[in-house]
């Protein structure tokens, strides 16, 4: 693997640049391994990664149903914070947010990864008294966290309806270092790394069955042949139920929903902030990409769905909550919409940890939040595959908790995985 | 051609429509989606277990499933719907409430 340095563009630039070696191999499946993860997203990836890199782990396999970056991976609105206040919670999303700030040199690939802050406007005076009991909280473990007052926020973006808003803005939270990161980039970035110390990324492999005995997996069937495994990592966000079932494993806390994301016709710098707001019913958040295009989403289609399309009142949902706050977005015509399924959990968290079958780990149930969790989702999942030991902070992440009575409940919604928005 | 065609008319179910048996067929926006009509709660005594079973896991069916639907913005029935959670395609569509089945015919 050629890596990425000034150098080596100086030395390939005498040749055109044509001389790089391929991203990552791709590999024919071998017989047997001694770990495969199922899932080639941002999840599956960092997880082989980490367990080369953290736990130097060899014989590891990522299977990929289609492409690289084709899942949801490619189908997010690439937000990054930690602004959460659960215990487990806020540990492990600061951590993935510091594993972030680092991505780009420990992966040698610029995920551009822009800490441009993420703003979440308040409407109301009982919604900033909940934001700041939210953000002190953060404060106390040591996450960057602000409130800024009206003044503040109309010096720092200008341009919002701070008039006749139909919800009027009266400020808003600010985590200053939660920002964007390039999603195309991040999961290369991870492909491109995990290959490098020997992962076999294979794509175009679904995997079509799960043998397995009374207590552990043998092996797993495939679009490319069978194919054995001492230990089997699944991490396929939107699907876990599939796979489960066909290990016969029963029901999840899991409902899968799909959740569309927006993206308009570029234009000039507009917004130097990701913006967020929720109010009532409507939910919506807002940044500008590098490339100029506005890129929004709202609330999920309400309904249970594996279709990868988004239906039309929740188009007009999003807009009208766009139009909101930035009136002036009206005539910028919208490019593309769709949609990515995703696992909505009963309590709105995630799920690493160990599952009824010896060697079968779980990694499941991101909500609307994977994509700024993927780092660490692949550190505590590598940790726990290797060590067998769910990592602290993940300690109550598994499938026991519901009826231990912990669940994790950062919105405090209750069991109806559609309202953990 | 053919193929194309199929792929269009896969495309045109973005807005479902249900057909309620009291005020006909209707957009989906008028309704609220409840969730898994398949969910059997256990007796009042039951193990925790089986009510940890049946308040929080569900088998979240890739196919036609049975799902609950209220006509929150028109009859405000409730429905028990059959559909297809890959297509969106809908196989039937009943009142949840037996009782209410019969007094929505005579009315009809």
């Amino acid at each position: 693997m050629t890596r990425f340095n000034a150098w080596n563009v100086f030395k390939n630039g005498f040749t055109g640049q044509k001389n790089w070696d391929r991203q990552w191999r791709d590999p024919e499946p071998k017989k047997e391994y001694d770990i495969i993860i199922v899932g080639g997203g941002l999840h599956g990836l960092a997880t082989a990664y980490y367990l080369a890199k953290n736990h130097n782990k060899k014989k590891i396999a990522v299977l990929e149903k289609g492409w690289i970056g084709g899942g949801n991976a490619g189908r997010n609105t690439t937000i990054v914070r930690s602004n959460y206040m659960m215990p487990g919670n806020h540990e492990f999303y600061e951590h993935s947010l510091k594993l972030w700030e680092n991505l780009s040199h420990d992966l040698n690939y610029n995920v551009m990864f822009s800490q441009r802050a993420h703003v979440s406007l308040f409407h109301s005076p009982s919604a900033r008294d909940g934001a700041a009991r939210r953000y002190n909280v953060m404060r106390l473990h040591g996450t960057d966290a602000e409130l800024w007052d009206l003044e503040t926020l109309k010096k720092k973006i200008p341009h919002l309806n701070y008039d006749d808003a139909r919800f009027p803005i009266m400020g808003a939270a600010v985590q200053r270092r939660a920002g964007n990161a390039r999603h195309d980039s991040a999961v290369w970035g991870y492909a491109r790394a995990a290959d490098s110390l020997g992962v076999d990324i294979l794509q175009n492999c679904e995997v079509t069955g799960v043998t397995r005995n009374q207590s552990n997996i043998e092996s797993l069937e495939t679009s490319r042949g069978s194919i054995k495994a001492k230990k089997v990592g699944f991490a396929v966000a939107g699907h876990t139920s599939v796979l489960w079932q066909m290990a016969e494993l029963g029901n999840l806390p899991i409902e899968t929903h799909k959740l569309q994301a927006f993206v308009t016709e570029s234009i000039k710098p507009l917004l130097d902030h990701v913006v967020v707001y929720g109010v009532g019913g409507a939910h919506f958040y807002i940044s500008q990409s590098d490339k100029g295009s506005m890129v929004f989403g709202g609330d999920l289609d309400w309904y249970k769905s594996y279709a990868q399309r988004g239906n039309l009142p929740i188009v007009q949902d999003s807009a009208e909550a766009a139009m909101a706050i930035m009136p002036f977005l009206g005539r910028v015509r919208l490019l593309r919409h769709w949609a990515g399924v995703m696992d909505m959990s009963m309590d709105g968290s995630f799920f690493i940890c160990k599952t009824p079958l010896s060697n079968l780990y779980l990694n499941a149930g991101w909500n609307y939040g994977g994509f700024k969790a993927s780092p660490a989702s692949g550190w505590y999942f590598a940790d726990l595959i290797a060590n067998e030991q769910p990592h602290k902070h993940i300690q109550n992440h598994n499938l026991e908790r519901f009826e231990k009575g912990i669940n994790i409940d950062e919105r405090g919604a209750g069991p109806d995985p559609k309202l953990h928005g | 051609m053919s193929v194309v065609l199929v792929q269009i008319q896969s495309c045109t179910v973005d807005m479902i429509r249900i057909k309620c048996p009291y005020c006909g067929e209707r957009d989906h926006s008028e309704f609220s989606y409840g969730g898994d009509a398949s969910i059997k709660y256990p007796a009042l005594d039951a193990s925790e277990s089986e009510w940890t079973e049946a308040i929080f896991f569900r088998e979240n069916i890739r196919g036609i499933q049975k799902e609950t639907w209220h006509h929150t913005n028109g009859c405000r029935l409730w429905l028990e719907v059959e559909r297809s959670t890959i297509t969106h395609e809908i196989k039937s569509v009943k009142p949840c409430h037996p009782q209410i089945e019969t007094i929505t015919k005579n009315k009809l």
